[in-house]
Formats: C-alpha cells, sequence, structure tokens
C-alpha cells in the first residue's frame, strides 16, 4: 500500500479547505476581488454621478442601496470603493516580501551592525502604535505634497493628485507595514542558520547567496504568508481610519473611510448611509482575519503569529 | 532587581529622546499652520509676524534645545489654534478625561475578555467556542470607528436607550458607547491570549493533581489553571495600551468626548503643530512607563523570571 505523493503545500491546502470559516471567507474575498476588477462594468452608476432631485433615498428601486447626500448611488461608490481597499491591501504585501522579508534576512543571515541597526529601528518603530505614526507622517506628507515643488517631489504630488491621495497612504504604511514580518524572519532566521542542513549546504560550498534564497527563504515562507494574510485587514483598516479622518484619500474618490465618514454625519436622518458601507468594511476585514487564521492553523499547527 | 530597574529607567531616557527628536523633525519640517487654510493669503509680513511669535524664526537648533528646557518645566508652548490656552492646558484638561474613559475600557476588556477566552477553552470546539471565536475575531478586525458608529445606530437610533454622544464623567449613560467601543478590541486579544495560554496549561500534571486530591471543579480551573494561564497574557498589556490610545482617537472624535485623543486628531486636520508634538510626546511617555512596568510585573507573577 502506498500512499499518494504529497508535499507540504498540498497537505496545507487539505487542511485549509476542511475549515469553513477559512473557505467562507476566502471565498468572500474572491468575491470582493472579482467586484474590484469589474468595478466598471458592475456598478450601475458612476460613483461621481450626482443628481441633486434624488438625495438621501432609501434603499430599492433602482438605487439598490439607497443615494447619499449628493444624490451619487451608495451601491457604485460602494463598488468602486472596494478598488481602493484592495489596492492598499496589495501594496502592503508587497512592501511585506519586498522590504520586511529581505531586511529580515540580512538582520538574522549576517547579524553584527546590519542586525543592529535593522532590528533597533524595529524596536522604536514597533514601540508606538502603528497608527500615530502613519498620522504623524501622512500629515507631514500632506502639507509638503501640497506645496508647488521641483524634482522628484513635484512627480510624487503629481502621482498623489492623480490617486486621489493614494500614494501618499501608500508611503506612511509602507513605513510600518515591513516592521513585524522582519523581525518574524529575522527569528527564523536565527534558529534555522544553526541547523544541519545549512551546515551541510555550506559544506558543499553553497554561496551566501544561495544558502540565503534556496535554503532560508523557503523554509520561512509559511509564517510570512499567514503575517502577510494578517498584515492585510489592519492595512485596510488603517487607510480607511485615515480617510475618515479626512487625511487619507480625497473625495470624491468613494474610499469606504469616506463613505463611513459621510454616513456619520448623516447617521441620524439616514442610518443606512452608514450601515452598508460600515458593514462592507467590517465583514471584508473579518473575513481577512478568518482566512489568516485557517492559513496559520493549515501551514503548521505549531506556529504562533499574531 | 533595584539594578535591573535604575537601567530600564535609563534605557527609557534615550528611547523617548529619539521618538521625541523624530517627531520634532517631521514637525518641523511640516509647512505651514492653521493659518494656510483661511480663505484669503495672509500677507508676507503678517506671516513674519506670526513666526516672530511663536519663534519661528530662531534657527533650529535654538528652537529644539528651547522647546526642551521648556517641556522639562512643563511648558509645551502656545497652541496655534488655541488663543486661551497652551498646549499644556489643553493636554492637562483633556488627559483626565480619556484616563477615565481609557481605564473603564481596559476594565471592560478584563471583565470581558478573560472569561471569554477561558471558557472557549475549556468548551474547545464546541459551539461556545466557535461563537467566542467569531465575537473575538469581529473584535480584534473591526477598527473602532466601525464599532463606535454601528453601536450608536443600534443602541442610540434603532433601539432609544443610550443618547448619541457627549459626555457627563465617569458616573453617567454616555460612556457605555464610547466604553464598549475602545474595549471590544483589547477584550478580543485578550480573550484570544487567554484561550490559547489556557489549552496549554489545561493538559498539565498540577491539574490533574489538583483534581485527585480533590479539589472542586471550579476550584482548579480558576485557582490552579487560569492563574498559571494568566502569566504570559500580561505580555499584551502593552499591545492593549496602543489599542486603546488610537481606539479613543476616533470614538472621542465621533461620540464628542473632550478627550485627548480627540485633541490628537484636531491638532493634526487643523495643522496644530505645537499640539500635535505635545499630545505625541504625552503618549510616547505613556507608552515607555507601561512596557517598562509590563516587564517588572513579570518577576512578580513569575518567581521563576529573573532580572540581570
Amino acid at each position: 500500500m502506498t500512499r499518494p505523493p504529497t508535499s507540504l503545500w498540498r497537505d496545507a491546502w487539505r487542511r485549509l479547505l476542511r475549515n469553513r470559516a477559512a473557505v467562507t471567507s476566502l471565498a468572500v474575498i474572491i468575491v470582493v476581488v472579482a467586484i474590484s476588477l469589474t468595478a466598471n462594468v458592475l456598478a450601475p452608476y458612476p460613483f461621481d454621478q450626482q443628481d441633486l432631485d434624488a438625495t438621501d433615498l432609501a434603499p430599492g428601486g433602482s438605487h439598490l442601496f439607497g443615494t447619499d447626500q449628493l444624490g451619487r448611488d451608495q451601491l457604485s461608490r460602494l463598488v468602486y470603493g472596494s478598488r481602493i481597499s484592495l489596492a492598499v491591501a496589495l501594496v502592503d504585501v508587497l512592501v511585506v516580501l519586498l522590504v520586511g522579508v529581505p531586511l529580515g534576512l540580512a538582520a538574522g543571515f549576517i547579524g553584527r551592525w546590519v542586525d543592529v541597526v535593522i532590528m533597533r529601528t524595529v524596536d522604536v518603530l514597533l514601540a508606538f502604535p502603528n497608527l500615530l505614526l502613519v498620522i504623524v507622517v501622512i500629515t507631514y506628507l500632506r502639507a509638503v505634497l501640497e506645496l508647488p515643488q521641483s524634482g522628484l517631489l513635484s512627480v510624487v504630488g503629481a502621482a498623489d493628485k492623480v490617486t486621489g491621495g493614494l500614494l501618499g497612504v501608500f508611503i506612511a504604511l509602507g513605513l510600518v507595514s515591513w516592521l513585524t514580518v522582519a523581525r518574524l524572519v529575522r527569528g527564523q532566521v536565527l534558529t534555522l542558520k544553526e541547523r544541519e542542513f545549512i551546515e551541510a549546504a555550506r559544506m558543499i560550498g553553497a554561496t551566501d547567496w544561495r544558502i540565503m534564497l534556496r535554503h532560508l527563504l523557503p523554509n520561512t515562507l509559511a509564517p510570512i504568508i499567514v503575517a502577510a494574510t494578517f498584515g492585510i485587514p489592519g492595512a485596510i483598516a488603517t487607510e480607511a481610519g485615515l480617510s475618515f479622518l479626512g487625511l487619507g484619500v480625497r473625495p470624491p474618490f468613494p474610499s469606504w473611510g469616506i463613505l463611513i465618514a459621510e454616513g456619520v454625519r448623516n447617521m441620524r436622518a439616514f442610518p443606512h448611509e452608514l450601515v452598508y458601507p460600515a458593514g462592507v468594511l467590517a465583514v471584508t476585514l473579518i473575513c481577512f482575519s478568518f482566512l489568516g487564521d485557517g492559513l496559520r492553523d493549515a501551514l503548521d499547527p505549531k506556529l504562533k503569529v499574531d | 532587581m533595584t539594578a535591573y530597574i535604575a537601567r530600564r529607567v535609563l534605557w527609557m531616557i534615550p528611547s523617548l529622546f529619539v521618538v521625541f527628536t523624530l517627531t520634532f523633525l517631521v514637525v518641523h519640517a511640516t509647512p505651514g499652520g492653521p493659518w494656510d487654510e483661511s480663505e484669503k493669503p495672509l500677507s508676507d509680513a503678517v506671516k513674519a509676524n506670526l513666526a516672530r511669535q511663536y519663534h519661528l524664526d530662531d534657527p533650529l537648533p535654538k528652537q529644539y534645545v528651547d522647546y526642551i528646557v521648556n517641556a522639562l518645566h512643563g511648558d509645551f508652548g502656545p497652541s496655534y489654534r488655541s488663543v486661551e490656552r497652551s498646549v499644556s492646558e489643553i493636554v492637562l484638561a483633556t488627559l483626565p478625561v480619556s484616563a477615565q474613559l481609557g481605564l473603564l475600557s481596559m476594565l471592560f476588556a478584563l471583565v470581558v475578555g478573560i472569561p471569554l477566552g477561558a471558557l472557549a477553552a475549556l468548551k474547545r470546539n464546541t459551539w461556545v467556542d466557535f461563537t467566542a471565536s467569531l465575537v473575538t475575531v469581529t473584535g480584534i478586525s473591526t477598527p473602532p470607528f466601525v464599532r463606535v458608529s454601528l453601536l450608536i445606530v443600534i443602541f442610540s437610533l434603532a433601539l432609544p436607550w443610550l443618547p448619541t454622544g457627549g459626555w457627563e464623567g465617569l458616573w453617567d449613560v454616555r460612556i457605555i458607547i464610547p466604553t464598549i467601543a475602545i474595549g471590544m478590541g483589547p477584550a478580543a486579544l485578550l480573550a484570544r491570549y487567554t484561550r490559547a495560554s489556557m489549552l496549554d496549561v489545561l493538559p498539565q500534571d498540577f491539574l490533574r493533581t489538583a483534581r485527585a486530591k480533590g479539589l472542586r471543579e471550579s476550584s482548579v480551573v480558576v485557582g490552579h489553571a487560569l492563574k498559571n494561564a494568566l502569566i504570559p497574557v500580561v505580555t499584551v498589556a502593552g499591545v492593549t495600551l496602543a489599542n486603546v490610545i488610537t481606539g479613543a482617537f476616533f470614538v472621542e472624535r465621533i461620540y464628542g468626548v473632550p478627550g485627548i485623543g480627540r485633541q490628537f486628531v484636531d491638532s493634526v486636520t487643523g495643522r496644530d503643530y505645537p499640539l500635535l508634538l505635545g499630545v505625541v510626546l504625552v503618549f510616547a511617555i505613556l507608552i515607555s512607563v507601561v512596557n517598562l512596568l509590563v516587564d517588572l510585573s513579570y518577576g512578580l507573577i513569575d518567581p521563576r523570571v529573573r532580572y540581570q
């Protein structure tokens, strides 16, 4: 009797599929991604089309989720808003992979002053709430980018304007989103590099680069995936929070945070304008969290990542 | 132990210094102030006057040293926006409000989170556990501004039980919604950690011994299991404080609580940079002190921990 061949990833996938909460969440996330990719087809109206004869309509009829105080279709704004949230998620994951992982690898593998510099930076930045740092940085960015600039800053400022303030959010978020993963990867590398298989690789003459990329990196991949997934809801919530405060994406771009802020202003008379965006944001965040839980349990039951 | 405390306190100073200097530089590199927002641009003479009034025409190193000297005397300078109150006065007026709300939120988190986590561990893989996990995931992943606005819609608008906003001190119903909105995040964190820690403790031998000698199940669970399970949970106290502070930014603003979180947000949106710097400094000190207390408390709770 032989068992069909299997691999770590196939095992993990099977375990993930047995987790009902994770599968449901994954399905919801796939739907949200599909909606955001096809927003221009799905949305019944342009997100900034006003109709001052049809303001604050209740849900139903030609406006399934009602309209806001300028008569803009709420459903269309929610649909387009998903693009902003998912763009933030994507950039967050990119920063984790392109900044956090290499820095963590370098700190753990090279050690010495590289380790000290990277980890002291991480320690200082992690000692304070992410949101506090992000708000201070974005305040600076907003003020600088609004001024007439020359050179590189003018390019950044123009790009920020075109993206409705999204670029500033990316920069501020990018500053903090790599921290936990860098620390995590460093810790993993420190224990892994004492193990026999690294010694063996070294003995047959593998270069440092080869050891880092072919031996250490694949072995830290599972915790990286889990941590990256857990980082996503935090990033989406931070963007929504910044936009809610008027520091993130600028109107009329329909970030879910802006929709919620407008909903809060109108909640006494028209609570549906608050409930839909708040509900959609909450469900999206909860699904990413459940998926992260599921991935953690599937990839390594012993693994503890917060 | 004394040497350890002394060294930790001394270590706090450079790390606070780094944070303060970075914030100072960022804030001073940030151009403008609230006067840029006005409809009519100010004349250069008026701007120069404003700069002189706030000592912005001094060289940066002098401003930096002046600020530190004054701050050590408890003077954080004038606010840009508020003519009648200095930054220190604003902080002194708003910090107690936030402290009351924050402490009550932490109490809520303890009272809800720890029993929830313990219960989930005891009834592992039953509907109790699944419900608890839904509650904790919701608490951890929904941002405070979503929680507070949905609570207002449910408990102030749909069911007219509570006011829609305001602040009347600790003994007023107006504190209920902001407390729950802020406290739910830390409660969920505590529940998650308590559950994981309980699951580590429950199969251990000393619990079998306790049962074997005939202890009531309730005292086995509370007096032996939970007591030991809570040791690692203390580590989240720092995260909890961070949660409470950032939660207060949104909740105080939406619910109309005159606390320091709201001052922070107002200082950012209103470009009141001296106030922003002062408030960040207060948060930084608060967080450093709590982190120190957390580290020290390990030794009291777990005698195996030795400080060197």
